[in-house]
């Protein structure tokens, strides 16, 4: 107590002698590197923390980011080549692109995590400079611990899953942007061949060649009525069980409940490809009952018009118990006496669920709805594990009958090596995603709540 | 009266008969899946539902034919690891965004909720590339590294049950001197538990299943996962051994499908308190 009563008195003699000077200091010595504005706070601990942290990131960005920016820039400049060494001809490895591409991005993204630390230290030395003119004594290290974990918590917590988002989620996606406007094929495939820069030749090509534009539009509607089906046909099949489980002199509720689950239960993506063997056209048993009750092979996965409607069935499948779940918590959730009132007016059962209860089970299920249609369009599983977008549609390039925009996209980069095209078609996903989403959430309780 | 009954009987007969119609539809593959693991031979079709005689053949081929055992160490150490670090990101994401208020929150939300919708797999070149730069392919720590980065982007559903927490309960427990963590863990979170069994029993089942990216990570046999194993054993071979299949799905359907019965309510709990905040 006494030792700290002494250093606020020393701080104030301190302070008549340079007055005004302690923020213009500790600001220009912070520029000159990180923590030497601290270290002439008196923060000795946290300057030294940062001035090693400065020169470790000096040195990472001269011995990384004229390469880094070179590699992003010209994507590498030398082919990989048979050399003649001596009497023989060698190998002599090339740049690159692609590797050059990613390590460049993650050097950038490195530096400006850098960057904003080191605005943060002029920022948090000019504050400190302030602070001790106003003739108060700056944290120690201690206090600034306690500091940051009462006031700063939030942005403190907030930066791990935010580092880890920046490098694996918003990097991929930059990386893959970038790739669009490249000629990233399989036909000029690193390390054997260069990549180039290629400016809207893609988006060009995607829709001006036929074969493309072709199959793009046709994939993009199929997409867009396989959404449709797939979130109406589970949200009224839903809706419809719940309303017959919940009646009032059904009984067992729970019992039946419990079997409907067992969809949502069982791994999707197990049973999915347990469906596939059941729908096999040729052995499946599906098609074996049918022939006993006298009906002929049905062509479920074979035929495109059937296996669409497979698709859609076997999703019907897997996603009504969620909805039921849901349907079932809102419905215990309206009031009796809503009902109750609507029976001395004299309403039938149809009134009471076209103006009670849909409406009631509309107004919490519309947001969740909209995401399940944007959840769908981005429905890779099911299709994937289903047909794998068969059966093959010769007028499509790289797609069959059944493929969504997504697994198209899968098909082009995974196994066709069509990286770029790949690309235009994945960010043209996201913009219909990102519409539908951010609209979504602007409109939701969860985002507009903030009393305060 | 008796016009009204009458139709009320039928209405009642109606309902049980969809009711069973659809409890039928609901088991029949999963019936049909375990009946197959027991028949002998390896065929995908048979004459009957129930085989006359069974046999547990296929499960030991499971462990003699293929490393299963060590498929399912893999997956469990794997999916569990993932789950932990994956759920505690995610709830302090959604407690930061639920009970804080600072600049660029509400973009940040925006911005994190759309990159969560990006297609997976055009990233994956660059993730692949990005785990070779950090010498991790082929290891189990990058798929639990991986995944357990993506998880706070579904913070938005832990967000809106926190906020169901009253500020009140939050604002006395600070003045009384609980410290930011200590008010996540001994106030909100024991008063979420059907959102902390949702949130890791959907991150659980996630890794558990994922047969794309731990594919496309992992390459020796021995350190494949369950769903990878089981995908590359219906793609290969499914024809000739489909009842090996059928076994193996059985063993990874099993626990899942119980976890989620016994966690039931919690689950019924968790999806409706989305609903209910719309």
């Amino acid at each position: 107590m006494q030792q700290q009563y002494k250093t606020v008195i020393d701080e104030k003699q301190y302070s008549l002698d340079g007055m005004r000077q302690h923020r213009k200091t500790a600001t220009i010595l912070s520029i000159l590197a990180m923590g030497l504005g601290q270290l002439y706070n008196k923060q000795y601990v946290k300057g030294i923390l940062m001035l090693l942290l400065h020169f470790s990131g000096i040195y990472f960005i001269a011995a990384k980011l004229p390469h880094a920016i070179w590699g992003v820039y010209t994507l590498g400049e030398t082919k990989t080549e048979l050399k003649k060494v001596g009497k023989l001809y060698q190998q002599v490895m090339g740049d690159h692109s692609i590797f050059l591409l990613v390590e460049g991005l993650i050097i950038l993204f490195i530096v400006v995590v850098l960057a904003c630390m080191y605005v943060a230290n002029v920022k948090d030395a000019y504050r400190i400079g302030q602070l001790r003119e106003e003739g108060k004594a700056p944290n120690t290290f201690k206090q600034t611990v306690k500091y940051i974990a009462d006031y700063r918590f939030p942005h403190f917590v907030i930066s791990l899953p935010m580092l880890g988002i920046l490098f694996f989620t918003v990097l991929p996606i930059v990386f893959m942007i970038l790739l669009a406007f490249t000629n990233f094929t399989r036909e000029n495939m690193p390390p054997a061949n260069l990549v180039d820069w290629h400016g809207f030749q893609t988006f060009k090509d995607m829709f001006q060649i036929k074969a493309w534009s072709g199959t793009f539009y046709g994939v993009a509607l199929w997409t867009f009525v396989w959404a449709v089906f797939a979130t109406f046909t589970c949200f009224f099949g839903g809706f419809a069980v719940a309303l017959i489980v919940q009646q009032k002199d059904i009984r067992f509720k729970a019992f039946w409940r419990t079997i409907f689950i067992l969809p949502y239960a069982i791994p999707a993506f197990v049973s999915t490809l347990i469906l596939r063997n059941m729908f096999n056209g040729q052995f499946g048993p599906i098609n074996q009952y049918l022939a006993m009750m006298g009906i002929s092979k049905i062509p479920w996965l074979t035929d495109p018009m059937w296996a669409k409607f497979t698709i859609i069935l076997v999703n019907f499948w897997l996603g009504f118990p969620v909805s039921m779940l849901m349907i079932i918590g809102i419905l215990s959730t309206i009031p009796k006496d809503m009902y109750e009132a609507a029976d001395i007016d004299g309403a039938t059962a149809f009134q009471k669920m076209r103006w009670i209860t849909f409406p009631a089970v509309m107004q919490s299920m519309a947001p969740l709805l909209i995401m399940a249609f944007v959840g769908n369009i981005n429905n890779f599983n099911i299709i994937y594990l289903l047909t794998n977008g068969e059966p093959s549609n010769a007028e499509y390039k790289f797609a069959g009958h059944t493929d969504i925009l997504i697994t198209w996209l899968y098909k082009l980069s995974l196994d066709q090596g069509q990286y770029n095209f790949a690309s235009v078609i994945g960010i043209f996903i996201f913009i219909i995603l990102a519409v539908f989403a951010i609209w979504n959430l602007r409109r939701t309780k969860a985002f507009r709540e903030e009393e305060a | 009266m008796k016009q009204k009954k009458a139709r009320n009987f039928i209405r009642q007969a109606l309902s049980y008969t969809v009711l069973t119609v659809i409890a039928i539809l609901c088991c029949y593959p999963a019936l049909w899946v375990v009946m197959s693991s027991l028949r002998p031979g390896g065929a995908l079709y048979s004459e009957t539902l129930i085989p006359k005689t069974l046999t547990f053949v296929h499960y030991t081929e499971l462990f003699t034919k293929y490393p299963f055992g060590q498929w399912y160490l893999n997956t469990l150490k794997i999916a569990v690891i993932s789950t932990i670090i994956g759920t505690t990101l995610v709830m302090l994401t959604g407690y930061v965004f639920s009970k804080f208020r600072f600049s660029g929150r509400k973009n940040l939300m925006s911005g994190l909720l759309v990159l969560g919708l990006f297609p997976g797999f055009m990233s994956m070149i660059a993730v692949y590339i990005l785990l070779n730069q950090m010498n991790l392919l082929n290891t189990h720590f990058a798929i639990i590294l991986v995944s357990a980065a993506g998880a706070p982007l579904g913070f938005l559903y832990v967000k809106s049950y926190f906020d169901t927490v009253p500020t009140s309960l939050v604002e006395a427990a600070r003045i009384d001197g609980a410290s930011n963590l200590s008010i996540l863990f001994r106030i909100i979170l024991p008063m979420s538990t059907p959102l902390i069994v949702f949130t890791s029993l959907t991150i659980f089942t996630g890794v558990f299943t994922d047969f794309i990216f731990a594919k496309l990570v992992l390459r020796s046999p021995e350190k494949l996962t369950l769903a990878v194993g089981l995908f590359d054993m219906i793609n290969n071979k499914f024809a000739t051994e489909f009842t090996v299949f059928a076994a193996g799905c059985v063993m990874i359907a099993l626990p899942i499908t119980i976890l989620f019965m016994i966690m039931q309510r919690y689950l019924v709990e968790g999806l409706t308190a989305g609903a209910e905040k719309g």
